[in-house]
């Protein structure tokens, strides 16, 4: 395929020219732009000192067509899901159906932007809603006719009359003039009655034509004779019936009679009297001249060329089209002016040349959605032929891609983005992962949302990142027990060791601890990191303790204490917990536990270092500290004895 | 495309840089007026200076955020010879009114003895490592053992170029398949050592980085470089900001089981452009590596881009123009600018009753209000 040179767009941007540069910065959606020097030894001088946000025209941020984002999303996800190895000829209705369903989705938003057009006051508002119109207009257009000719791909007989579909349903004004004139009190007098009645027959709209024409019989006596041929000749005109049993050689036929049959009344001058029976006459016959006195009727050239075929040649063949879409459109525009993009797209269209409607409409677009999603119908129909590609495995990919990536920069359009990615097999997956860790995490719920999304396609990678990322933001916050659960879902075992750190140096200072209910509900993950599994731990002591059950609680410190998790800062706090249990009436630690707790007292002051060498500690606190082992080792003595006793006594 | 805002960023002298931060709604600016100011996004999308501080002694060249897993760190070179780093403090709650934040300096580098010309992170995947490279011809790597204690830096490697650097770019891939590597520019006017371009690569055996490629075909000063993001390919793409843009295609060749020496790689250009008439100042990448944009000597900004059949064509031009806006140094905050023009033209509406069968191409004279 021929690569058409396209020239890049200039955007203008209000910076100083000569002697500086543009210092540029990508970011999500846009580029900042600003005025700088490089120079290899640096400069300094003044710039204005802006910095420019340069955005892509983005439709993105329209929120009408956010609708058509949303449900054009849905049939997307539809139509992927439909069976790959149901035969051909069951599929075709159903890619004919969908393909109808985009339709139906342009046509409501276009109708929903054009009522905001007409409503609204600012003018400049309204001037953008109604290009975006005209736009979905274009669009709906193009892709009207790609479904009949590719995913319809009719046969000869059946297509001029789905041609004819397409032209009626893209000339709406035929029905508004009607209206006027019928609506008026003398119609057959009003201005524009020989315009409708001339516009329904170019529309093949014979039945209409000749209601029409009968308001004017009705009051014309002396050409009584010549409305009765021209409403025979109308009605009797045949209409290919793709369900008869008739062939198509056999319409032909009888469509040759017909069209003699009006030749008959033209040179017999059945109508000469009549101007107006003559041309409807002349049209009949299909001459083009005719045709072509009628431009501003006819307003575009494929209503032209369509008309044509209809009077001419109603049983043309697709593989005919292109040869009579050149001479229409050649005989129907000024030699003077080009053909506008819009033609030329409609031209490629009708030479089937399908590669080229995409190409056209791509670079014709400042958004990738309509050639990605009608690329992607048309692969699925198997229409277009694959060329092995660096970026993305074929051009539907490569189009789905880039119309996804655009999706991304949008607060919540992003998530249909997703969807878009899963379905394109060679890069899908590695642009979600790249866009989606830039997603930003504004709130707890959007960081769950983009978490569920990176579990669900199992990436491990960014979901550790993510909760890595909330988890610090939470830590320098202080929400400790945030950080925490971030930690244990980023099975960062690190930093939940460090923040169990935190959390028992924050009971070492408050006396309470916080979040006890995250604590609390921990369950199997409290396994992450040692710290935590003690941070857990001890507070179940102390909850135990603060319910009175003093055996468990004692047994719980003891094991604590022996399975020595604890931080050994925490060694001389854990024994001090210890004491009001050794100072109850009753015994709760056995004579065994004692002497446990006595073996980890000793181990704790033989680290002690000597008082000459410990300069941090003031004398006072290196007193309480001695005073806390005196009491302990008092305690355990008594406990001991005690424990010995109970234990030694037989129950009387 | 259009400018849809324009920021009074109020420095006092020229900007040599602005970096977004990782998720977009931050971002960092440095200038020759020795400072460095933090900016961040709003909800309505208006961007506020939320901190403003001297940072240097000289101006400050580059400035570039770690990855937020680290926290809220920047990193920033200067003209004086150094290179700092700096981490946000979560401020008093009457800061947080008045919507200011405070950055202070965890360290300063001064193992360099000339200007610091570029400075960067390397892939979170190797922790927090930082990369400084000087016109001393000296590429040293850093990094912080404990991420909570950004205090301490250790320089773990001091990689001797030989000739004066300019730039250095990380190959972003956390593949295994690819072991750590980073490129230097040069733009030293040496013409002894021909190569400007130096690839060098981490080996696990020796744990030290050793030159595995230079591009003798970049015999220009090198002004920036830059990996494009992997994409999980095998090969590698590297842009070049020389006398043009250059892209090359970096292909690491097999290696023998025998050989412990860095990869091999088979070099091939895939692309260059000498529109921009002369130097090339600057170019990087877009996060999927499908848009590179460059900005050069005749003060525009170029936008390249790949078609489907890996075609590299310029796609858009950002230019000057000659009428800078004065920025009213009474304004801190954001102003709106409605500047919008395309030089492609654009048609009437299509309608029905019109006689016109025209098109529009929406990508002109829309103007949008931001």
């Amino acid at each position: 395929m021929e690569e058409v040179d396209v020239e890049p767009t200039v955007t203008n941007i209000p910076a100083a020219r000569d002697g500086m540069h543009l210092g540029f910065a990508w970011g999500p959606g846009d580029i900042l732009v600003f005025d700088t020097v490089y120079k290899a030894a640096g400069a300094t001088g003044s710039g204005s000192s802006l910095i420019h946000v340069v955005r892509k025209d983005e439709d993105i941020y329209s929120p009408i067509l956010r609708k058509l984002f949303n449900e054009s999303h849905h049939i997307f996800v539809g139509l992927q899901t439909i069976r790959e190895d149901l035969p051909s000829k069951n599929k075709k209705p159903q890619f004919v159906s969908i393909s109808k369903s985009y339709r139906s989705v342009i046509r409501a938003c276009m109708e929903e932007l054009q009522q905001v057009a007409v409503s609204t006051q600012d003018a400049e508002l309204a001037t953008q809603y109604g290009n975006q119109v005209s736009i979905l207009l274009a669009i709906e257009l193009i892709w009207n006719l790609c479904e009949v000719l590719f995913i319809d791909a009719v046969p000869a007989g059946s297509l001029l009359l789905h041609l004819l579909d397409w032209v009626r349903l893209h000339k709406a004004d035929v029905d508004e003039k009607a209206r006027e004139v019928l609506q008026s009190e003398s119609p057959v007098e009003h201005h524009g009655y020989w315009d409708v009645v001339v516009s329904y027959v170019l529309q093949g709209r014979l039945e209409e034509a000749r209601q029409m024409l009968a308001k004017q019989a009705a009051q014309q006596y002396a050409d009584k004779n010549m409305y009765k041929l021209m409403d025979n000749l109308l009605s009797k005109m045949p209409v290919y019936n793709p369900g008869s049993i008739h062939t198509l050689t056999e319409f032909d036929v009888k469509w040759r009679h017909w069209h003699e049959e009006v030749d008959r009344c033209l040179q017999d001058k059945s109508f000469a009297s009549n101007v107006h029976l003559e041309l409807i006459c002349k049209i009949l016959v299909g001459d083009e001249d005719t045709l072509l006195e009628h431009k501003e009727l006819l307003s575009t050239w494929y209503h032209f060329l369509v008309t044509r075929l209809l009077f001419a040649h109603p049983t043309i063949k697709p593989t005919e089209l292109h040869y009579y879409a050149q001479s229409c459109m050649a005989m129907f525009l000024d030699s003077r002016s080009a053909p506008e993009t819009l033609d030329s797209i409609l031209l490629a269209a009708f030479d089937f040349d399908i590669h080229q409607v995409i190409k056209d409409c791509s670079i014709a677009l400042n958004n990738w959605w309509f050639v990605a999603h009608l690329t992607d119908l048309l692969d699925h129909c198997k229409l277009l032929q694959s060329h092995n590609l660096h970026f993305g495995s074929n051009l539907r990919e490569f189009l789905l891609l880039e119309y996804a990536s655009g999706l991304f920069n949008h607060h919540s359009l992003w998530q249909l983005a997703v969807d878009y990615f899963d379905h394109c097999p060679e890069f899908g997956r590695v642009y979600l992962e790249l866009h989606i860790e830039r997603v930003p995490l504004d709130t707890e719920r959007k960081a769950l949302k983009v978490l569920r999304i990176c579990e669900q396609r199992q990436m491990p990678e960014q979901v550790r990142s993510i909760c890595k990322i909330m988890a610090k933001r939470a830590l320098r916050n202080n929400r400790l027990g945030s950080a925490l659960s971030w930690s244990i879902r980023a099975k960062d075992a690190a930093f939940a060791t460090l923040i169990s750190e935190r959390f028992l140096q924050d009971y070492c200072t408050r006396g309470t601890f916080s979040d006890l209910d995250l604590i609390d509900n921990l369950g199997p993950a409290m396994l992450l990191s040692d710290r935590l599994t003690f941070l857990v731990k001890y507070h179940e002591f102390h909850k135990l303790y603060g319910e009175k059950c003093f055996t468990e609680a004692a047994k719980l410190l003891l094991s604590l204490i022996t399975a020595k998790i604890a931080p050994r800062s925490f060694w001389m706090t854990l024994l001090t917990d210890a004491l009001p249990l050794l100072e109850q009436k009753e015994v709760i630690f056995s004579a065994g536990q004692s002497y446990e707790l006595m073996f980890f007292l000793e181990e704790l002051t033989s680290s002690f270092k000597p008082a000459t060498l410990n300069s941090d500690k003031s004398m006072q606190e290196e007193d309480i500290e001695l005073t806390k082992v005196e009491l302990l080792r008092l305690a355990l003595a008594r406990n001991l004895a005690k424990a010995i006793v109970k234990e030694g006594t037989v129950d009387a | 495309m259009f400018v849809a805002r324009s920021i009074a960023a109020d420095h006092k002298d020229l900007i040599h840089d602005v970096s977004y931060d990782f998720h977009g709604r931050r971002m960092a600016t440095c200038s020759s007026d020795q400072s460095v100011k933090v900016w961040d996004k709003s909800e309505n999308g208006e961007w506020h200076c939320t901190a403003s501080w001297k940072t240097h002694s000289g101006s400050v060249w580059r400035v570039t955020w770690a990855h937020p897993e680290f926290g809220q760190v920047l990193a920033s070179c200067s003209f004086d010879r150094t290179a700092a780093v700096w981490e946000e403090i979560v401020g008093e709650s009457n800061d947080k009114q008045r919507g200011q934040s405070h950055w202070i300096k965890r360290t300063t580098l001064v193992d360099s003895r000339t200007s610091v010309t570029d400075v960067k992170f390397a892939p979170k995947h190797m922790g927090l490592m930082l990369t400084t490279c000087s016109a001393d011809g000296v590429v040293r790597i850093y990094e912080a053992p404990d991420v909570m204690n950004l205090s301490q830096w250790s320089l773990q490697h001091e990689i001797s170029c030989k000739l004066s650097c300019s730039c250095i770019s990380w190959n972003p891939s956390s593949s295994r398949a690819h072991p750590p590597m980073i490129a230097v520019g040069s733009d030293d006017s040496n013409v002894t050592y021909g190569g400007k371009v130096q690839i060098y690569e981490y080996n696990e055996n020796t744990r030290k980085y050793a030159k595995a490629e230079t591009l003798m075909t970049v015999t220009d000063a090198v002004h920036d470089i830059a990996f494009a993001p992997n994409l999980g390919r095998s090969f590698h793409v590297l842009a070049i900001a020389t006398k043009d843009v250059r892209i090359f295609k970096l292909v690491p060749m097999r290696k023998e089981s025998t050989s412990t020496g860095p990869t091999k790689f088979e070099v091939q250009i895939v692309a260059q452009f000498d529109n921009h008439n002369s130097q090339v100042w600057r170019v990087s990448w877009n996060i999927t590596s499908t848009l590179l944009a460059s900005s050069g000597d005749d003060g525009c900004v170029r936008l390249w881009k790949a078609n489907y059949m890996d075609n590299w064509k310029c796609t858009g031009i950002l230019k000057g123009d000659g009428s800078p806006l004065t920025g009213s140094s009474g304004q801190p905050t954001a102003m709106s600018t409605v500047v919008g023009s395309s030089v492609q033209t654009s048609q009437s509406v299509l309608n029905g009753t019109s006689a016109g069968r025209a098109w529009l191409l929406v990508s002109s004279t829309q103007a949008c209000v931001a």
